[in-house]
């Protein structure tokens, strides 16, 4: 099997040579069907450590320098990458059938490589090239196919996460080089590093993280980027490439420095629930569509670091569930928004009104993926909000206690403004904007449809999710 | 066979559900059939599990670990309590689906309407049997959203996407303690199994739940939000107060009674008692025909918190069959009544007794039943209260005395003000001078009336004489006397031609403001400075570094902009002080 694991980075890379819709629309396909594929014959290996992949490559790269080229996946690395290869098969569907562009098209592939390399890197140098590769395709996505304000969105996506890069670097050299492995099984079993190095080295890195994921405050880059990205641009930053960020604080920073982690883990807990509530309150008076949207993300993704921050196995399994959760619901919440400010060429909220009179199907869609959003139970995104508020009340304590009480208000705030969003956006008479706009047509009811079966099923049957993490959650639970 | 019975209760309505989702909107036959044919095939299966269930079964199959022993199980814990209510819940969905298809015939979204009902249903059953908690906070909350998705249903009512979205936001609110305390219960016990945590005692998480109860069941102070759904089509008002919902509070409460410490029911004791009266004084300076009916709903649910609050769970369920009966009841006719004169005011109607007599007999039936007059169904089971809170008073229950005093006495004051406002109600549209053309409903939405109010006349006569409950006492006769008294009062008035509508009252002493400058208003002005200083503060740093950096850029990149002479002075003099530099350390060393 370790031939997959090449072959879900190689594909989408030769794809991307070709520049055309087409083939990329294949060669997503075929990385979709291969990652998937991954999950067969699943084993431990004969390994004890925290990290036990089922599948691994590990070749010499840079001899002189020790680097090694090494690649695995395991239970918690293997949603994601399905979830990368599904919203890139579905955006690249989507510019097939709606006439988009073919370098777009590339570049998303470009993009693929890098976000489904950082899951399966198992080196930490690796790991930070896969980190770098996203970061160039994405700034010209944004800046070549972007609304309005393109440009200066792009300047500030691509500088603001170049500082968290820039600490990414020396925290991983800080590892390495002390350590004397970059080879993350290794790292993650023994922890070598004494306790100050591993506190240094864990700031470091979370700050990188954080501003990947995005934590508050280092998050305001991400609603300008996600306003102004093409809709396939939002889909896949919302979707997945913020995951990179709190997969890496898992995997990584969690992972090799626990004892750094275990003194950050309060003020990372109070961050994140800090984001769960400014988000909340942020998207309570926001009005503008997209940023409403992206706002919200940067509350979701505070419940996903939450479950981190608690550092205990249910937290975790928060964490990833909520990531894969909101990747599939914001994934279809962006493709939606694109919809509609594509036909009304509008996203103001006041001048947005009507939408059921006027389109019902793509109105109850839309009020489906904000439901699903607020985290209705039975839908997807119940399950990591909840635990990880259950898994902060699990640390007890006045603190925790003070922040899973805090979080659950969030929760009830999200309800608040995405019901705000649709009493503003679909009830009532149709406003001028929305008069006369199309239902979707087949190309966005193909990509979407999916989404809308993932939301429920995810929702319905958790294990989906979990089942495949289960084992390798609870090893590495400290 | 009780497992599967158990789970085509919800599942058979969920799957409807769906498929009704799917439905192209126009497609109103196929969506009507199915959604009567889901509540049929659950009104049957709660049929057959109430004549199978004789004791608690449980069984289910694991969901998901989410380790720590918090093990989420899809499984079913069957009580003859549970069957019952199943039951009630199945009949009165089955008699909202046959109801609508008349009510709303002209209605152009009728496939996703009925899939909703039945998405309602399905939930409200889920909570019934559902032996995990996290499974029954999936139904609790899912009903939730149904009702913000029917109450918005009427695309006419400029009123009623805001009434929406306040049922489902305060409820919501409430839900955040319903979450905390089921997690805490959960934590507590090892195990979300319904069974094992409703049987131990635990004074915070009680109180937690009762935040959801409160919600749900529109308890004060979170009740606010029911008056307000009546925006939604009446069909769905009879399913929201009379089955579902607003009985799932009281539902949940019996179920998990264990829970319930001396502290808890106290305080619940209290909000009902609070409640109770608050519900009945609003509703007796209503106008709206159906806002009489929904803060009647208010206060009778109260009367079952009430129950629970003195120690006759039993008791509290009687009441919610019985006005799960009577209160659909009320609502289908109020809808028929609304139908025939085109308009909810009560100011609008009179003298419909001739025009609109099977309306009539059945509302007389269950205003009745509401007032508590033997021999219909209300006066036994609000009987079955009053003599628990005097028992509680006597002998002591498990709550404090005093609750029980507090209970009781409420809950006779109560009486009297029920006597009043529905006299008033039965008064105004069916008696004095006829105002307009009406007639009785058609035959799909005359049926369903006809049938209610067969159990809302005789359950409490049946459960009566089947022995569950002890005999009357001296407290039935005080009870009916001073709801006659109540309803004398009503109509000495109205014969006056007269009308008592206090603004307080007409407004439920202006909770809804108070709820407005407490919570509502300041939430929003916080999320505006929020809104501000993010922008402003937090990305004004980011954007002031990269504008900074520039800045530094421009100076620097100007110092280095000089004419030849003092460039080459620059140079020279750089030279010399790296030479001197270069010297001093060499030196040094």
């Amino acid at each position: 099997m370790t031939w997959v694991l090449v072959a879900v980075l190689a594909v989408p890379a030769v794809g991307a040579v070709f520049r055309s819709r087409a083939v990329a629309a294949g060669a997503a396909a075929i990385a979709f069907l291969l990652s998937v594929a991954l999950a067969t014959g699943r084993s431990d290996g004969g390994l004890t450590g925290p990290i036990r992949p089922w599948h691994q490559l590990d070749v010499s790269w840079v001899p002189g320098l020790n680097l090694r080229f090494h690649l695995g996946v395991d239970g918690i690395s293997y949603p994601l990458v399905v979830l990368t290869t599904l919203l890139t098969l579905l955006c690249c569907v989507y510019l097939l059938w709606t006439d988009g562009d073919g370098t777009l098209a590339a570049l998303l592939l470009v993009i693929e490589v890098g976000i489904v390399g950082v899951f399966l890197a198992l080196d930490l140098v690796l790991f930070f090239v896969f980190f770098e590769i996203v970061l160039l395709p994405m700034y010209a996505v944004i800046a070549g196919w972007g609304g309005a304000g393109r440009r200066p969105a792009a300047r500030k996506f691509v500088l603001y996460t170049l500082f968290g890069s820039v600490l990414l670097l020396v925290g991983v050299f800080v590892v390495v080089s002390r350590a004397g492995t970059a080879d993350l099984v290794v790292l993650s079993a023994q922890h070598m590093l004494p306790a100050d190095t591993q506190l240094a080295a864990f700031i470091l890195l979370s700050i990188a993280f954080a501003v990947k994921s995005p934590l508050w405050p280092l998050h305001t880059w991400l609603p300008d980027a996600h306003t102004e990205a093409p809709t396939v641009g939002s889909v896949i930053l919302a979707g997945v490439l913020l995951k990179m960020g709190t997969y890496g604080l898992l995997r990584v920073a969690v992972g090799v420095l626990p004892d750094g982690a275990r003194r950050v883990a309060p003020v990372l807990g109070v961050l994140a629930v800090t984001a769960i509530l400014v988000g909340g309150l942020v998207c309570l008076a926001q009005t503008e569509l997209k940023r409403l949207i992206a706002y919200s993300s940067v509350g979701h993704m505070g419940f996903v670091l939450l479950g981190i921050a608690t550092l205990t196995a249910t937290g975790f399994e928060a964490a990833l569930i909520g990531n894969v959760a909101h990747g599939i619901i914001t994934g279809l919440l962006f493709f939606l928004a694109g919809a509609i400010k594509d036909r009304t060429h509008t996203g103001d909220l006041s001048e947005l009104g009507g939408l059921r009179e006027t389109a019902p199907y793509l109105s109850g869609i839309l009020g489906y993926a904000a439901i699903a959003s607020l985290g209705l139970p039975g839908l997807a995104g119940f399950w990591g909000e909840a635990f990880a508020v259950i898994a902060a009340l699990r640390r007890g304590g006045p603190l925790w206690t003070v922040l899973a009480v805090l979080a659950a208000l969030g929760g009830a705030l999200a309800a608040a403004y995405f019901l705000r969003l649709l009493y503003r956006v679909t009830h009532g008479a149709a406003r001028p904007a929305v008069v006369g706009i199309g239902e979707p047509v087949p190309g966005e009811l193909v990509a979407w449809a999916p989404l809308v079966v993932l939301a429920l099923a995810v929702g319905l049957v958790p294990a989906l999710v979990l089942g495949v993490a289960q084992t390798a959650v609870q090893v590495m639970a400290p | 066979m009780n497992g599967v019975l158990a789970g085509a209760l919800p599942a058979v309505p969920l799957l409807v559900a769906l498929v009704g989702l799917l439905l192209p909107l126009r497609a109103r036959r196929t969506a009507a059939a199915l959604g009567i044919a889901g509540a049929a095939v659950a009104l049957a299966d709660a049929v057959a599990l109430a004549a199978r269930v004789k004791s608690p079964t449980t069984g289910g199959w694991r969901l998901v670990d989410f380790g720590g022993g918090l093990v989420v199980h899809v499984s079913y814990l069957l009580t003859p309590a549970a069957a019952v209510v199943a039951v009630a819940v199945g009949t009165v969905a089955l008699a909202v689906q046959v109801y609508s298809v008349s009510y709303l015939h002209d209605d152009g979204r009728y496939p996703p309407y009925a899939a909703q009902v039945s998405l309602f249903t399905a939930a409200m059953l889920l909570v019934v049997v559902s032996g995990d908690l996290i499974l029954l906070l999936v139904g609790w909350e899912v009903m939730g959203i149904c009702s913000y998705l029917l109450i918005g249903h009427d695309r006419t009512l400029p009123e009623a996407p805001a009434a929406a979205v306040k049922a489902f936001v305060v409820t919501r609110l409430g839900d955040v303690g319903f979450l905390l305390g089921i997690a805490l219960l959960a934590l507590a016990g090892h195990s979300f199994d319904v069974a094992t945590a409703g049987a131990r005692p635990a004074t915070i998480p009680a109180l937690l739940l009762l935040a959801g109860v409160a919600g749900k069941s529109a308890q004060f102070p979170l009740h606010t939000w029911l008056p307000d759904a009546m925006a939604g089509p009446t069909p769905i008002s009879a399913l929201i107060h009379a089955a579902t919902m607003v009985a799932a509070g009281v539902y949940v409460v019996a179920r998990l009674y264990g829970v319930f410490t001396p502290v808890a029911l106290a305080v619940l004791g209290v909000i009902a008692a609070v409640t109770m009266l608050l519900g009945a004084l609003a509703a007796t300076a209503q106008l709206d025909i159906k806002r009489v009916l929904a803060w009647s709903t208010v206060s009778q649910v109260a009367y079952m918190a009430g129950g629970l609050a003195v120690g006759v769970p039993a008791a509290a369920l009687f009441h919610l069959l019985t006005h799960a009966a009577f209160k659909a009841l009320l609502f289908l006719a109020a809808g028929a009544v609304i139908h025939a004169v085109g308009s909810n005011l009560m100011t609008r109607m009179g003298g419909l007794r001739a025009a609109m007599p099977v309306t009539f007999w059945s509302m007389t039936v269950g205003l009745g039943a509401l007032a508590g007059l033997p021999p219909l169904s209300g006066f036994f089971s609000k009987d079955q209260i009053l003599a628990g809170a005097w028992g509680a008073v006597r002998h002591a229950g498990p709550a404090p005395r005093w609750v029980a005093v507090v209970v009781l006495l409420a809950g006779l004051a109560t009486v009297a003000v029920t006597g009043w406002y529905a006299t008033r109600l039965w008064l105004r549209v069916f008696f004095g001078p006829l105002l307009g053309a009406a007639h009785d409903p058609p035959a799909l939405m005359g049926w369903p009336i006809i049938l209610l109010a067969v159990p809302s006349a005789l359950l409490g006569l049946v459960v009566q004489f089947a022995g569950t409950f002890p005999g009357l006492d001296w407290l039935s006769i005080g009870a009916l006397l001073l709801a006659v008294a109540g309803g004398a009062g009503a109509w000495r008035l109205w014969r006056r031609g007269a009308d008592a509508v206090p603004a307080v009252l007409a407004n439920a002493f202006y909770l809804d403001d108070v709820q407005d400058a407490l919570v509502v208003r300041p939430t929003l002005a916080l999320a505006s400075a929020v809104r501000r200083a993010d922008e402003s503060l937090v990305d004004g740093a980011v954007e002031g570094t990269g504008g900074g950096a520039l800045g530094l850029g421009a100076l620097v990149a100007r110092w280095h902009r000089a004419a030849l002479p003092r460039a080459a002075t620059a140079v020279l003099g750089g030279a010399l002080l790296i030479g001197i530099a270069a010297i001093v350390l060499v030196g040094l060393r």
